[in-house]
C-alpha cells in the first residue's frame, strides 16, 4: 500500500540525508531495519501514536538548532567508581572515556563491526527492535538500526563491579546524533548501566536489552538540562526467566524528548520496572511511551512515571500493559502522575490495559493536579516558607519514582539535581 | 500576649460573615478556653489567627505581644510563635514525619536569626521529645501523618508543638477522635508545655478536655461573637445545661 503522499515525501527526505554504513555482519540488520521504514514511512502527526507529540522536529531532514551549554553533564556520576564511555556528537571519544577492561564485561564498539563478518550482537541487533514493531509501529527505532554511525555493544557475562556510564556530549550547535547499543546479560549476571548528557542538537538513540535467565540490568540516566535539546529515545528489552530489568530516567529540561520503553516477557517468574521523573519550564514538551507485553508467567511489570511541568509545559503519557493469553498470574501496575504548578501547564495521557488472560492483575491510574494547598498551609503554619514548603511538595509527589532506583545514593544524585531545577526557578 | 480587637472576618469566596466582632485578650501564661456551639466561629478565629488563605479580614486587629499578625504569612507568624494544632492533622505523602520536624524547627530558627540546629542535636531532641508523647521510632519515619492513626495524628501535633516551643498555641478541638487514654496522652504532652511565657487557646466543644487541660479564663462564642468569659466554672455550667440557658441570658 502506498503512504500517503506526505508521509511519502518526509521519509525519502530523511532518508535521502542519512547514508547507511555498510561492510560488516550487520549489513542485513541494517538492511531489513530501512525496508521496515519505508514500509511503514516516518511518524507524522497524523499517527494515532504521536498524537500528543508532535514529530517533525525528529524527522525532518537536519537537525534543529540546539544551543550548546557549558554545563559539566558527566559530574552527576563523578563520585561513583565506573567504567566511562564517551560519546561527542554522537562519535565514540577514546582518549576521553576509560579503557573498557572490567571483568565480567566484554565491551566492543559498534562502528569497528564495519570490519568484522561475526559478533554476537548479531542475535540482538534489530531484533528486539523488529520484535518491538508490533502491534504499535516505530519508525524512528527502525531508522536508527538503519544508520546508527556508533554505540556501544556490551556483553556482560558475569557480575562486573562497576557500573558501566555512557556519557553522551554535545560540541555542536546542529549536530546529528543516531547512537544504538546493545546489552547482553548472560543467565544470572548483573550490570549497572548509567546514561547522562544531551549528546547532540538532535538525538536519536536505541538500546536493545536481552536478559537471560536470572540476569539483571539496571539502567540509570539523566537526558541533559539543556533547554534547547531534541531526543527521541527507546529501550527494546526481553526478560527470560526470574530476570530483572529496572530502569529510571531523570529528565530536567529539553525543548522535546520522547522516551520509549517496549518491554516483553518470555520467560516465566520476571519482574520489569521502568520509571522516570521529569520536571520542565515552558517550551517543555515531554513524552513517555510504554509498552509492556507480558507472555509469561507470573511476571510483574511497574510503569511509576512523574512529572512536573509549569510555565506552559507539556507532559504526556501513553502507557500500556498488554496480557496475553496464558500469560497469568501477571501483576501490572502503572501510574502516570502530573503535578501542574500553574494553570498554563498540561498533562496528556493515554493509559491502557488489553488484558486476554483470567488471573491476573493489573492496576492504572493517572492524576493531574497541582500543589495540595492544605499540605502548603500545614507547612507554612509550620514556619517553613511558602518557596520551601513548595519544594518539599514537589520532591514528595517525585518520591515515588526516584525510589524506584534501587541504588541510594544514586538516587539521592538524582534527588540533588531536582534539588538544583528547583532551586533555579524563574 | 494575644489580643484581638474587634475582629471582623468573611470568607473570600462568598459573602458570609463569620466573625463579628471578636474581642480577647490572653495574658502570657494563661490558657483560655474558648467553648461554643457548631457554626460560631470557632475555628474560624483559630485559621484566621495562624494565616490561612480564603479568609478576608474586613475589620479589626490581632496582635502578639504587639507584632500586627493579620498582614503576615503563615510563615511570619509561625516564626512570631504562633502554633496550631489542628482539628485534622494533614497527610503528607512522601514527606518523612523526621525530615518535616526538622525542615520546620530549622526554618523558624532562620527566620528568627538563630543557628540552625545540628543533625545530631534534633535527633537528640526529637527522641526525648517524642519518648514522653509515647511516639515511636518508626511514627518518626513514616511520612507525615500518612496512616496514623487519630489518636497518633494529635500526639504528633503535639510533638510539633514541643518541638517548636511557641509562644502562643492555638489547640482547635484537640479532643476530637480521642479515646479517654489517649486525651490524657496529649493533655499532659500540653500541659508539660504550660509555662510563664507561654499561653494557649484551647477549642472545644466538651468539658472534658478542660479536666485534663485546666483553664485560666473560658470564653463562650456564639454567632461570630465572644458572649460570655467566666472562670472554670463556665465550662461546667456548659456540660450540665447546654448552651441554650447562657445563649437565651445573653440575647
Amino acid at each position: 500500500m502506498a503512504l500517503p503522499e506526505v508521509k511519502q515525501k518526509t521519509t525519502e527526505a530523511r532518508l535521502a540525508s542519512l547514508t547507511l554504513p555498510e561492510g560488516g555482519c550487520l549489513d542485513a540488520a541494517r538492511h531489513a531495519a530501512l525496508s521496515r521504514v519505508e514500509v511503514t514511512g516516518l511518524p507524522d502527526r497524523r499517527d494515532e501514536y504521536w498524537k500528543y507529540t508532535r514529530p517533525d522536529l525528529f524527522t525532518q531532514a537536519t537537525a534543529p538548532v540546539a544551543v550548546v551549554s557549558d554545563r559539566s553533564e558527566s559530574a552527576i556520576f563523578d563520585e561513583f567508581d565506573r567504567i566511562k564511555l564517551v560519546f561527542v556528537d554522537g562519535v565514540f571519544d577514546p582518549d576521553a572515556s576509560d579503557a573498557a577492561v572490567l571483568e565480567g564485561v566484554d565491551v566492543t564498539r559498534l562502528a569497528d563491526l564495519k570490519s568484522r563478518d561475526d559478533h554476537w550482537s548479531k542475535e540482538i541487533y534489530g531484533v528486539l527492535e523488529a520484535r518491538g514493531q508490533s502491534p504499535v509501529a516505530r519508525p524512528l527505532a527502525a531508522l536508527n538500526t538503519a544508520f546508527a554511525t556508533d554505540g556501544v555493544l556490551i556483553h556482560v557475562t558475569s557480575t562486573p563491579t562497576k557500573p558501566i556510564h555512557i556519557v553522551y556530549k554535545q560540541s555542536s550547535e546542529s549536530s546529528d546524533a543516531i547512537l544504538h547499543h546493545v546489552v547482553r546479560i548472560d543467565s544470572g549476571a548483573q550490570a549497572t548501566i548509567l546514561e547522562d548528557g544531551p549528546a547532540a542538537a538532535r538525538f536519536n538513540t536505541v538500546l536493545e536489552a536481552d536478559i537471560a535467565d536470572g540476569g539483571q540490568l539496571h539502567m540509570v540516566r539523566t537526558q541533559g538540562r539543556e533547554h534547547e535539546r531534541h531526543a527521541v529515545t527507546h529501550i527494546f528489552s526481553r526478560l527470560g526467566k526470574e530476570s530483572v530489568f529496572k530502569s529510571f530516567t531523570l529528565t530536567v529540561n529539553g525543548s522535546l524528548t520522547r522516551n520509549e520503553a517496549i518491554i516483553e516477557f518470555t520467560g516465566d517468574d520476571a519482574v520489569a520496572h521502568v520509571a522516570g521523573a521529569s520536571v520542565g519550564d515552558g517550551a517543555f514538551h515531554h513524552d513517555d511511551t510504554v509498552f509492556v507485553t507480558h507472555d509469561a508467567v507470573n511476571c510483574e511489570s511497574r510503569q511509576v512515571y512523574k512529572k512536573v511541568l509549569r510555565n506552559g509545559a507539556t507532559g504526556v503519557f501513553q502507557g500500556k500493559i498488554l496480557v496475553k493469553a496464558g500469560a497469568q498470574k501477571t501483576d501490572g501496575y502503572q501510574i502516570s502522575q502530573s503535578l501542574l504548578l500553574d494553570d498554563d501547564s498540561q498533562f496528556l495521557a493515554k493509559p491502557e490495559l488489553e488484558i486476554y488472560a483470567d488471573d491476573v492483575a493489573c492496576s492504572h491510574g493517572s492524576t493531574s493536579g497541582a500543589i495540595d494547598e492544605e499540605g502548603l498551609f500545614y507547612l507554612r503554619s509550620r514556619g517553613v516558607p511558602v518557596e520551601e514548603a513548595t519544594d518539599l511538595l514537589t520532591l514528595a509527589f517525585l518520591a515515588e519514582a526516584v525510589e524506584e532506583i534501587e541504588d541510594e545514593d544514586i538516587a539521592a544524585t538524582m534527588v540533588d539535581r531536582l534539588h538544583g531545577w528547583l532551586a533555579r526557578r524563574g | 500576649m494575644l489580643e484581638i480587637k474587634n475582629l471582623h472576618v468573611k470568607l473570600e469566596e462568598e459573602d458570609k460573615q463569620i466573625l463579628k466582632g471578636v474581642n480577647l485578650k490572653v495574658e502570657a501564661g494563661k490558657v483560655h478556653a474558648i467553648m461554643g456551639p457548631n457554626g460560631s466561629g470557632k475555628s474560624t478565629l483559630s485559621y484566621v489567627l495562624s494565616g490561612r488563605d480564603g479568609y478576608e479580614v474586613t475589620e479589626g486587629t490581632a496582635s502578639l505581644n504587639g507584632d500586627e499578625l493579620l498582614e503576615l504569612e503563615a510563615e511570619e507568624r509561625a516564626a512570631l510563635g504562633v502554633f496550631l494544632a489542628f482539628q485534622y492533622p494533614v497527610e503528607i505523602p512522601g514527606v518523612g514525619n523526621m525530615t518535616f520536624l526538622r525542615t520546620a524547627v530549622n526554618a523558624q530558627r532562620k527566620a528568627r536569626g538563630e543557628e540552625e540546629l545540628s543533625a545530631s542535636d534534633f535527633l537528640k531532641t526529637v527522641r526525648a521529645k517524642a519518648k514522653t508523647l509515647k511516639i515511636d521510632a518508626d511514627m518518626l519515619k513514616r511520612p507525615v501523618n500518612v496512616g496514623f492513626s487519630g489518636g497518633e495524628k494529635k500526639r504528633n501535633e503535639i510533638l510539633q508543638m514541643a518541638m517548636l516551643e511557641p509562644k502562643m498555641c492555638i489547640l482547635d478541638e484537640t479532643d476530637s477522635g480521642l479515646d479517654v487514654d489517649a486525651m490524657k496522652l496529649v493533655s499532659e504532652g500540653v500541659n508539660a508545655l504550660r509555662d510563664e511565657g507561654r499561653s494557649f487557646l484551647v477549642i472545644t466543644h466538651y468539658q472534658r478536655l478542660l479536666d485534663h487541660i485546666k483553664p485560666d479564663v473560658v470564653h463562650i462564642m456564639a454567632n461570630g461573637r465572644i458572649v460570655k468569659t467566666g472562670g472554670p466554672e463556665l465550662a461546667l455550667e456548659v456540660e450540665n445545661n447546654g448552651y441554650a440557658d447562657i445563649l437565651a441570658e445573653v440575647e
